[in-house]
């Protein structure tokens, strides 16, 4: 092959010739269509991130306390330290996502900023602000926002989010209610498909979503990003349940790193992700794997004290 | 996309199911997940006696990672079945992900949109590569190709699934339609349903 004989000339010609669009919408939603299928684990050091990463994870979210720990703690949760999240960007190949509070978009300029490749605008967090959440699309940097219905999926994405992951109960190790969320999300999008036109403006209403994204999902069965399932998966079994209900993937937050033996819980997920419509696979899947996280009884936890009712 | 030009896929999810198809596409994802569940299911020696016998094969973004012969990035270990070097995330991180227009050698018309995410590039080629598309040099990086096809290898930096040109598509039937006729390839298919090398 020829090598460069044209330099900076060649470029500019190159940039001006097909005006690339660094950060738009199809690069942003792309990268979440690239993890389809996969894992994306909560870790809280570069070596857990090596973990995941031979386990088989698409990707890596960093943070400093993974959610049962800060449900164990209390007081407010904040973003996590820059050398963490940096050191967790040098130890592994694969995306790095991490997470702002809600409303905070100082937050998401730093995480911007330090090169983090997907950002989560997360109710795992403590909100920054009540009424709210980040501006997306000023950003090049993507988002994966969490979801109870498909009102919240779309404002999210009306907001410029690329991704969507059902909010479930963080930190509990219950998986009830990412049940409920990923069922809640696809009803409503039956609804939607098999409504007549005229009903669709009032659906917007009712829903509180932008009416051309209610138009986008009638027209095409599916929500327009990707859809994840999080918050409370804990066993390979989770996760093919989730996969099996028609998530496209999941994050997996406590459910590794506080079971007995985290390296063999992610490659045991990662292969139910896989695997998730085979029971021969998922039972030998499922064998040996030592104790899944001690979990807390979601629906037990009073409403007040729930993670998934922050944000709107 | 191969539905939209008339062209029947399955999932492939066992190895056994590389003695149906006549093409294979390694798609868009992360290299380094890839790799790892080809070895874990045990994928890599059927595989490469699959497309030794001719079956045709598309490697795109992580894919042409995975198919080439050596990285320069620790991680994975590809697994070899085209005769390039590649480059990892050669354009940046996620924030540096971008979209072009891009010439490519036997697509007819217009330049094709390429959607480059975390993409890699092809450093170095062997003797037997066809070089299809290249990006001009710039200030950070010299001349380097994006597309490049070996026989009925094909390799592209970039995502034409994330668009609606089935153009490059279409070039990869017409080399899986020639697997498909292809009297070796034929032969191995039924030899590998029968003895296939990993013992799954």
């Amino acid at each position: 092959m020829s090598t460069s004989t044209n330099g900076a000339a060649g470029a500019q010609r190159w940039k001006e010739m097909s005006k690339p669009e660094v950060g738009d919408w199809r690069v942003k939603g792309g990268l979440a269509q690239m993890l389809k299928g996969g894992v994306i684990m909560d870790v809280v050091t570069p070596d857990q991130a090596k973990i995941a990463e031979d386990a088989g994870a698409v990707s890596v979210m960093a943070l400093e306390r993974v959610p049962s720990d800060i449900r164990r703690d209390g007081g407010v949760a904040r973003m996590s330290d820059s050398d963490l999240i940096s050191g967790i960007i040098d130890a592994v190949s694969i995306p790095v996502m991490a997470k702002a509070r809600i409303g905070h978009f100082v937050e998401a300029q730093i995480l911007e900023a330090l090169g983090v490749d997907y950002c989560d605008e997360s109710e795992v967090l403590t909100p920054a602000d009540n009424e709210y959440h980040i501006d997306k699309w000023q950003y090049k940097m993507p988002y994966v926002c969490g979801a109870r219905n498909i009102g919240e999926a779309l404002r999210r994405i009306g907001e410029g989010a690329a991704m969507i992951r059902t909010k479930g109960e963080a930190g509990t190790g219950d998986i009830v209610h990412a049940v409920t969320h990923a069922r809640q999300i696809q009803a409503d999008i039956r609804t939607i498909e098999h409504a007549p036109t005229e009903e669709l403006m009032t659906l917007a209403r009712d829903y509180g979503a932008p009416y051309e994204l209610v138009v986008e999902v009638a027209r095409t069965g599916k929500l327009p990003v990707v859809n994840f399932a999080a918050g409370g998966i804990a066993t390979p079994a989770d996760a093919a349940l989730l996969m099996q209900i028609g998530v496209e993937g999941v994050f997996v937050g406590s459910g590794i790193f506080k079971s007995s033996n985290p390296a063999k819980m992610a490659d045991a997920i990662v292969r139910a992700t896989t695997h998730f419509n085979d029971p021969d696979m998922l039972a030998e899947i499922s064998r040996g794997l030592g104790d899944a996280m001690p979990g807390i009884e979601a629906n037990k936890i009073p409403e007040d004290e729930q993670l998934q009712t922050r944000g709107w | 996309m191969l539905d939209m030009i008339g062209i029947d896929s399955i999932e492939v999810r066992k190895v056994q199911q590389l003695s149906e198809i006549d093409g294979l596409i390694i798609p868009g994802g992360e290299s380094t997940t890839i790799v790892k569940l080809l070895n874990m299911f045990d994928f890599v020696d059927d595989l490469k006696l699959h497309v030794e016998s001719g079956m045709a094969l598309w490697g795109t973004c992580a894919g042409m990672i995975v198919i080439a012969r050596e990285l320069a990035d620790p991680y994975p270990t590809p697994i070899n079945l085209i005769d390039i070097g590649v480059s990892r995330n050669y354009f940046g991180r996620q924030v540096d992900s971008f979209e072009a227009e891009l010439n490519i050698k036997g697509i007819e018309g217009d330049p094709m949109r390429a959607v480059f995410i975390r993409a890699p590039i092809v450093q170095s080629t062997g003797d037997n590569i066809e070089t299809l598309a290249t990006v001009p040099a710039t200030d950070d990086h010299p001349e380097q190709a994006v597309a490049v096809k070996s026989g009925r290898v094909l390799a592209t930096s970039f995502h034409p699934e994330l668009t609606r040109d089935t153009r490059l598509h279409s070039l990869f039937v017409q080399l899986a339609e020639d697997a498909r006729i292809d009297e070796n390839r034929t032969n191995a298919k039924r030899r590998l349903t029968e003895e296939p090398a990993s013992k799954v």
